[in-house]
């Protein structure tokens, strides 16, 4: 009997990505729950258990503004589920079209925002939908519709939506590629088979397509739950750190971010900040986990 | 043999940092204004080294964003400067706390600083002052001088006389009545009530009465600058909702806007832009011939690190500072910030000469907000500028908006509970 020989090159290989992943993400991770169990008394650092939390949720100064951040956040999530997805299957399903011509044109437009920084995408549609220089009312008088146009960053109830549609401009190509990429890789002769059993155009999209991709919609979901529960860097570009106008914008992200770093004259609070990235983690843990556990799961799958 | 060389010279290093003042000795400055690094290097500390010598005094700014975490780590590693700018208020307060500024209160020079001016860097409890005042920012409006003479209008001293100006730019049109947005949040409540407000809660003496829990938030003279800001969304640009800073700033320069309300910091920048004539106004009193206030607000000290090897030639470098000298070439090569010494100083700007010369005609006071307001959760400073905001906006009205703001005080703050 030989001894089985201990396979060093796994442990080689593994190495960096974990020793980077650790000390850049796990650690930091860990950490931050840990600082959330502490807070400053009389300059001193002192362990206070969940107290940060029970203020977080108890305390109505905090919870009102912690509920306000998450419901707009949801509100957040679904504008992109609703708009960003089903646009970005669209586009995919079309570009995917064998006659459509200049589709590598199409494609690379569509996609590019998604490579640019937050602050150029802010700081551009703030300049266009801005009512003193920019395009749009302009746009909408040509057309007669100037009646239409609002100040909408300005404005409490159309703000979080205005930004919400800014970022499915934005990324509304990551749909489309993965989405592109499922559909390419289905193979002709499923859809020749279908052809032949007289399911074509529409009907084969719904019918065969649809139901082949869906494990991807499923990865573009969950990618959508978890960047918007994440985002802050677009909303803090256009409207700041106080999300206005009247907290309609503020979302978990630039909550953390105030109470963390502080703001103006409110001193930084890094205890409080790590309570309210704690629940943040918290939630996308949940929501990722009813996605592995209960969707992903029960999802179909076709071997092709 | 080595080693007692090595210990010779270090004792004969110890010694020339001890004894000798007459030797060499070199100050540095920590400052976020890296804006002004030229200015220090060509005029302030040149002026300062040809009166003082053997003093050598370099300046050594860093990005305004980063300033309180460099500070604070070089403050705990022990390598921080001599000589520290100071921000106004908390910031200050808890570098001094945490005895890393010295007190200055013994300072003769300090006598040159009115209490309003040594406000922003002392104790609570007004025992000890730890930064020389350096200047302060004075709030009012500045109008387009060629607007107002081509539509024949006066400049306004009361309440009726400005809101009678505005109507009277927006009946004509050619101008937008006043330059200011609400998108940014801030100015509403820096340009706009704290702006305004003074004349109504009189200045200081409302200012320390909310302090100690005399007045409240609640009360008319509290809630009476959001009822008059109220009436300024009517003369504000379309589409002030979204309107920025940069826009305001951009409408007014580019002579679109006939009024701006403003902070003087505005000037050197507005100076550089317009291509017409600029004049200022105070905020407006009710009635004429009321006392006028006026927001003189502090924004920039300058301090001494508590661990300084060179106490005696820091203070030197304070006690010139705080000197009318200083405050002539500081105040002049920057228009708008002006210096806080009791001595009148000369400025050659007119804008600026103008805004300061209301020192002598109003009482100073400060932002409301700033000392031991804005020390709590929920902040008043950021709850104001909600506030003013909705106000403008007409969201709320101003009995709910001060209600709010009273609660929110009232939850940490022991004096208005």
């Amino acid at each position: 009997m030989q001894k089985p020989r201990i396979r060093w090159h796994i442990a080689v290989f593994l190495a960096p990505a974990v020793l980077v992943y650790t000390a850049v993400m796990i650690f930091p991770l860990f950490n931050t729950l840990r600082l959330s169990l502490f807070s400053k008394v009389d300059q001193e650092r002192v362990y206070v258990g969940l107290q940060n939390f029970q203020t977080l949720f108890g305390d109505p100064v905090w919870s009102e503004q912690f509920w306000n951040a998450l419901g707009n956040n949801f509100w957040f999530f679904l504008i992109h589920m609703l708009v960003q997805n089903p646009i970005g299957i669209a586009l995919a399903a079309i570009l995917s079209h064998p006659r459509l011509r200049f589709a590598a044109l199409y494609r690379s437009a569509i996609f590019i925002p998604t490579i640019l920084s937050f602050v150029i995408v802010g700081f551009a549609w703030k300049l266009i939908l801005s009512p003193i220089w920019g395009i749009a009312p302009g746009m909408l008088d040509a057309v007669g519709l100037k009646s239409l146009f609002a100040p909408w960053l300005g404005k409490e109830e159309y703000a979080l939506t205005t930004l919400a549609l800014i970022s499915v401009w934005q990324f509304v190509g990551i749909p489309m590629m993965l989405i592109y990429a499922a559909l390419l890789s289905i193979p002709e002769e499923v859809l020749e088979a279908g052809e032949i059993d007289g399911i074509t155009g529409m009907s084969a999209f719904w019918k065969i397509k649809l139901p082949l991709i869906l494990p991807s919609i499923g990865i573009i979901s969950i990618l959508t739950f978890v960047g918007n529960f994440n985002a802050f860097d677009l909303i803090y570009a256009a409207q700041g750190a106080l999300a206005g106008p009247d907290f309609s914008t503020d979302i978990l992200g630039t909550f953390m971010y105030r109470t963390f770093f502080g703001f103006q004259l409110q001193l930084g609070d890094p205890h409080m900040g790590s309570a309210i990235a704690g629940a943040m983690f918290a939630i996308i843990l949940v929501g990722v986990c009813i996605y592995l556990f209960g969707i992903q799961t029960r999802m179909r799958r076709y071997q092709l | 043999m080595k080693r007692n060389i090595i210990s010779l010279a270090l004792a004969g290093t110890a010694l020339v940092a001890t004894s000798a003042y007459a030797e060499d000795v070199t100050l540095t400055i920590e400052s976020w204004r890296n804006d002004d690094l030229t200015l220090w290097q060509d005029k302030i500390i040149p002026a300062f080294e040809a009166e003082h010598p053997g003093i050598k005094v370099k300046f050594t700014p860093s990005a305004p964003a980063e300033y309180n975490a460099v500070l604070n780590s070089k403050l705990d590693a022990g390598s921080a400067g001599d000589l520290i700018t100071c921000r106004p208020f908390d910031a200050s307060l808890a570098l001094y706390d945490a005895g890393h500024l010295a007190d200055l209160g013994g300072m003769e020079a300090m006598g040159n600083f009115s209490d309003v001016a040594k406000s922003a860097w002392q104790t609570d409890d007004g025992s000890a002052s730890f930064c020389v005042p350096m200047a302060s920012v004075i709030h009012g409006f500045i109008y387009n001088k060629d607007a107002f003479a081509e539509l024949g209008i006066e400049v306004p001293n009361t309440e009726a006389e400005f809101f009678a100006a505005l109507d009277k730019i927006k009946e004509d049109g050619s101008y937008i009545p006043m330059a200011m947005g609400t998108n940014d949040q801030w100015e509403a409540a820096t340009m706009g009530y704290n702006n305004i407000g003074p004349n109504y809660w009189k200045g200081e003496e409302g200012r320390l009465a909310l302090i100690k829990g005399e007045q409240k938030l609640t009360d008319p003279q509290w809630v009476a600058p959001y009822a008059t800001l109220a009436k300024w969304g009517g003369y504000l640009g379309d589409g002030y909702e979204a309107q920025t800073y940069p826009d305001s700033q951009n409408l007014f320069t580019l002579g679109r806007a006939a009024v701006y309300p403003a902070g003087s910091w505005e000037i050197s920048g507005f100076n550089a832009l317009v291509d017409f004539e600029m004049g200022a106004f105070k905020p407006p009193v009710q009635n004429a011939g009321d006392t006028c206030y006026i927001s003189d607000h502090t924004d920039i000290g300058i301090g001494m690190n508590a661990k300084t090897a060179n106490p005696d030639a820091a203070k030197t470098f304070l006690s010139w500072v705080a000197s009318p000298e200083f405050a002539s070439i500081f105040g002049n090569a920057l228009p708008g910030f002006f210096p806080l010494s009791s001595t009148p100083v000369e400025l050659e700007d007119p804008l600026a000469k103008e805004i300061v010369g209301w020192r002598g005609e109003c009482e100073s006071t400060i932002r409301s907000t700033y000392q031991i307001l804005s020390r709590g959760t929920p902040n008043l400073e950021n709850d104001t500028w909600g506030a003013s905001v909705a106000a403008i906006k007409g969201t709320s009205s101003p009995e709910e908006l001060s209600q709010e703001l009273q609660d929110g005080l009232a939850s940490w703050y022991a004096p208005q509970q």
